[in-house]
């Protein structure tokens, strides 16, 4: 094909967008074949319906949940559930005490419990550490043989992880120890491994009921914390029994007895030292390896405000010199020690990451329970519904029915404005369309964007500003066609200049949406969101499609050489013949005859 | 229709030009009619905010045996009791119709769940009550408003940073929230109830109204720049020029959009009745037509007036007087022009100083046909002109 050595430029840009085009699609397909994306945008509650949950609040004791706390809950869930804030939830209180959540679609059983768990984390010190085991419970008796190899291995297997440069890593141990202090717990006689060291530790810990039960504990690591009476709980927690877990009560000025998240080990703990809202901020990810590679390990981190970068500093300061169990620091969420690293060196940089059993999804959840703020009590769901949509699918179709109607005419009044000019607007209007249906159900898959009535609304009023980019365009065009220009010459430099209006006024309302985005909550960030998508989508198609097309159309007869039709014509436009007017400028017969006409 | 495309033509060269900047007046009374309706609207009839913003009772009906139909019933039930009032039904589960209504005390409440143990066939007992929170609570509404804030200000740093002058940025202010506040007003004299969908309009509306309006201004930046440049506008003529010429694409664009939430309308007008979509539909249209109305009738000559206080202004203005008292003497005294030189006087157009070298107005043809530099024809250098070879 012999194209035209002008038409290169542009149909290159064309190109570009048709790959665009077609990798999204493409990207769309393979996710709806491969992955769980559907082909057709998510729809929000109004449109769709979904479920309906009922949480009550956990009380403890007999105290009542005061409105400021219940307020605090609606606006964390409302985080935790629409941590994007395009996924369209709602969250109302009902009847004082309970809270409504209202998701759209059906969410998986793992997103509902997350929704309930306070995610209150808080960071104490291990002051006694025992195998879960339910039956040889040598532990808590203190037969100083057990315990000695528990103790150990459980060490030995925390510090291998070790890594050189990365001074705020810790890792954790329950998991991997296991196996291994379960097989020594259950072997009666010691195996030789002990070294030095264990031997310091049953002592305080057998000894300590005895002789310290009046003490006052110097600090939280000080093992006269642990009374007998703590020292009976610990022997009779049953890991194995989630009940007694979430009946534990976690004070933070005192001692608690808990389990691992994997109901594996058992802990007596200090009381606590640190606990969530000194966290700012909190993300999840591989861990990075001693030279910055992805290991494979998922990790949560946590940044801490001064407050916690002071105390966990302290805490590190302390437990290092300390022997194990009591050099660990134990993260407890919700009751449970999710992991209780030692740490290698002093922590003080504010920045911990914690490694537990994550996987990708888990420790994403548990960075935005954390990143959300703990809530102030724990829920439990007294009822699960789907619901209904609250708009007919009546509104919708008719509302898509004039959506339609209206484009019709916004067709039709191009076509009489621009001629065929009026084509590139619908096609451009086409492409934009196109695009922008591929990108909603893409985020719909990806981040779980919906779509609601007040979103198509949105996206249609949305055309609107599209079509306005053309209009400044080819009102520019015709305006150096009326300066005589050739259609050419024309085209670029109104270009130039309609380039200019089209860049500020998007970057105007790309600005309005990004800022309501970041600081908005609920529907309002839905909302920056799609003004965000269609004022990108606006730019792409005006820069990538319509500039190129009239470029190349440009150099075609029909509107090179202004025809009737074209929207171009110099005729219509009031530049009939372009003539030179001495001095590098030329004027137009059009303009002299009328000028000579007021004149005269 | 070749007339629009005449109209264009005329607006852009100036042939035609409606004096839009220099009868503010007339539009700030237009607008002061609207933002009085608008307060009647807003403090008068005050806004029917939705359930979604009050919180209210819900009454949940379980084990209903046939849930046919059961929107209407169960708004039926409630509003025999309570006209008019606003009722949200939807269905939990498979028999389980829950209906949301404004609070109701003790009695009122007791009565519903009469009537509505009548109208779904079910024991009282079957029916649960309980108040219910709003859903836009007054923390969102307190995030969007910071939010608000904060865009407010950015935007005035970037207008103001880009168009040099924040002049510029404190008149689309002007105009952003004269087009609220008319839309807003004229939502609440409708008597809709605002609800999420409404607001998210309202949003759109500041977008598209800031829109508008800069793309107006990128134009009267352009035209004002070249009048300062040449000195033959005033800065009131500029932006009126600019306003004018850019007069064609505020229509085009505002027929486009509002083309779509026309029909919106009218099909939730009269297939529709009351629902999310008129709401939507309403505030759009109002706040469309408003904001193409402000960004021409209201922003530029609200910048005019702020920048003409200005003395490099004051001076401009002066230049520019000069300029035309003069060009207008050379008309008179010139009787025959061949136009083209006239014409350069008239081409307002400061589109063009860029590529063009302005040839002085008023000059005259030679003999030769050649246009005589105004030099040779007048002031104070006349110099001796060379004869032509014949007579020498």
């Amino acid at each position: 094909m012999a194209t035209n050595a002008r038409n290169r430029g542009p149909l290159r840009t064309l190109a570009a967008l048709m790959v665009i085009i077609f990798g999204l699609y493409g990207l769309l397909t393979a996710a709806s074949i491969w992955g769980e994306a559907q082909r057709t945008p998510k729809l929000g509650l109004d449109l769709e319906g979904g479920t309906q949950l009922i949480l009550k609040p956990k009380i403890v004791g007999n105290q009542k949940p005061s409105e400021g706390q219940i307020l605090k809950a609606v606006d964390i869930i409302r985080n935790r559930v629409n941590s994007t804030g395009v996924s369209e939830a709602e969250v109302t209180t009902q009847g004082g005490g309970n809270i409504v959540v209202s998701l759209p679609g059906t969410p998986d059983s793992a997103t509902i419990a997350s929704l309930q768990k306070s995610s209150q984390l808080r960071v104490r010190a291990v002051l006694v550490e025992g195998s879960a085991a339910p039956l040889p419970v040598p532990a808590p008796t203190g037969t100083a043989t057990g315990k000695p190899t528990t103790k150990p291995t459980s060490k030995a297997t925390s510090k291998t992880k070790t890594t050189g440069k990365a001074t705020s890593k810790t890792t954790s141990a329950p998991k991997s120890g296991f196996p291994r202090a379960l097989a020594a717990a259950t072997t009666p006689a010691p195996t030789g491994k002990p070294t030095a060291k264990p031997k310091v530790t049953p002592k305080p810990k057998a000894t300590a009921p005895a002789t310290a039960p009046t003490a006052k504990p110097k600090d939280p690591s000080d093992l006269a914390w642990v009374t007998p009476d703590i020292e009976k709980a610990f022997t009779a927690l049953n890991c194995a029994n989630p009940k007694a877990i979430q009946d534990i009560v976690d004070d933070p000025t005192k001692p608690m007895v808990t389990c691992s998240q994997d109901g594996s080990t058992k802990y007596i703990l200090g009381p606590a030292e640190l606990a969530g809202p000194d966290i700012t901020n909190a993300t999840s990810g591989l861990q990075p390896g001693p030279n910055g590679q992805p290991t494979g390990i998922y990790e949560v981190r946590l940044d801490f405000n001064a407050t916690g970068k002071k105390a966990f500093c302290d805490v590190t300061t302390r437990i290092i010199a300390l022997p194990s169990p009591r050099n660990q620091s134990a993260m407890v969420l919700d009751n449970r020690v999710i992991s209780a690293p030692v740490p290698e060196v002093v922590l003080c940089s504010g920045q911990v990451s914690i490694t537990g059993s994550f996987t990708a999804a888990s420790s994403k959840v548990l960075a935005d329970q954390l990143k959300f703020g703990a809530l102030p009590m724990s829920f439990v769901q007294e009822t699960r519904d789907d619901i209904t949509p609250t708009l007919g699918g009546e509104q919708l179709s008719r509302g898509l029915l004039a959506g339609a109607i209206g484009l019709l005419l916004v067709v039709l009044y191009s076509l009489f404005q621009y001629r065929a000019l009026g084509l590139v607007t619908v096609s451009s209007l086409l492409i934009a369309s196109a695009l922008t249906y591929a990108v909603v159900t893409l985020f719909g898959w990806s981040i779980g964007f919906r779509l609601t009535m007040a979103g198509v609304a949105g996206l249609i009023v949305s055309i609107g500003i599209t079509a306005d980019s053309f209009i400044i365009y080819f009102e520019r065009v015709r305006d150096e066609v009326r300066d005589g220009r050739a259609l050419r010459a024309a085209v670029e430099t109104g270009w130039k200049r309609a380039r200019r209006t089209i860049l500020i006024s998007d970057a105007v309302n790309f600005l309005a949406a990004v800022v309501l985005y970041v600081l908005a909550a609920s529907n309002v960030r839905g909302f920056a969101f799609t003004l965000m998508l269609t004022t990108v989508i606006d730019i792409v198609v005006v820069f990538l499609f319509t500039h190129p097309l009239l470029s190349i159309l440009a150099n075609t007869k029909f509107f090179g050489e202004g025809h009737k039709w074209s929207g171009l014509d110099p005729k219509r436009l009031g530049a009939r013949t372009v003539t030179y007017a001495g001095r590098g400028r030329v004027t137009i017969a059009a303009r002299r005859a009328a000028a000579e006409g007021s004149q005269s | 229709m070749s007339s629009f495309a005449e109209f264009g033509n005329d607006l852009y060269t100036g042939k035609r030009s409606i004096d839009i900047v220099s009868r503010q007046k007339t539009w700030y009374a237009v607008s002061a009619v609207l933002l009085v309706l608008a307060t009647i609207g807003l403090f008068g009839k005050g806004l029917n905010v939705g359930l979604e913003f009050r919180g209210g009772s819900e009454f949940r009906v379980s084990s209903v045996t046939s849930t046919d139909g059961f929107e209407s019933r169960g708004k039926e039930a409630v509003r025999t009791l309570d006209a008019g009032s606003d009722v949200k039904v939807s269905r939990l589960g498979t028999n389980t119709v829950r209906i949301e209504t404004e609070t109701f005390d003790s009695t009122k409440t007791d009565q519903v769940k009469v009537a509505l143990s009548r109208e779904f066939k079910v024991p009282v007992n079957k029916i649960t009550a309980s108040t219910i929170g709003p859903s836009w609570g007054a923390s969102v509404s307190q995030k969007a408003i910071t939010a608000l804030i904060w865009f407010m200000v950015l935007v005035s740093v970037v207008l103001a940073l880009y168009f040099r002058t924040w002049k510029m940025a404190l008149a689309a202010l002007v105009a952003l929230a004269h087009d609220l506040f008319i839309t807003v007003g004229i939502y609440a004299l409708a008597g809709f109830q605002v609800t999420p969908a409404s607001v998210i309009g309202f949003l759109t509306i500041l977008g598209y109204s800031l829109y508008d309006t800069v793309v107006v201004f990128d134009k009267v930046r352009e035209n004002t720049l070249a009048a300062e440049g040449n000195g033959r506008l005033s800065y009131s003529q500029a932006a009126n020029q600019a306003v004018n010429q850019t007069l064609v694409r505020s229509i085009n664009t505002s027929v486009v959009a509002l083309l779509p939430v026309a029909s919106i309308l009218f099909i939730g007008i009269w297939l529709l009745g009351p629902g999310t979509l008129l709401d939507l539909s309403l505030a759009l249209f109002v706040g469309i037509a408003v904001g193409t109305y402000s960004s021409i009738f209201i922003a530029t000559p609200v910048l005019a007036d702020l920048r003409e206080r200005e003395p490099a202004m004051q001076e401009l203005k002066k230049r520019a007087e000069r300029y035309q008292a003069a060009q207008s003497r050379r008309a008179a005294t010139v009787p025959s022009v061949d136009g083209l030189g006239a014409q350069d006087g008239e081409d307002l157009d400061g589109t063009d100083i860029q590529d063009t070298v302005p040839v002085p107005a008023g000059s005259r043809a030679s003999a030769s046909g050649r246009p005589l530099h105004p030099y040779v024809q007048s002031g104070p250098r006349n110099q001796p002109k060379r004869p032509p070879k014949s007579k020498r």
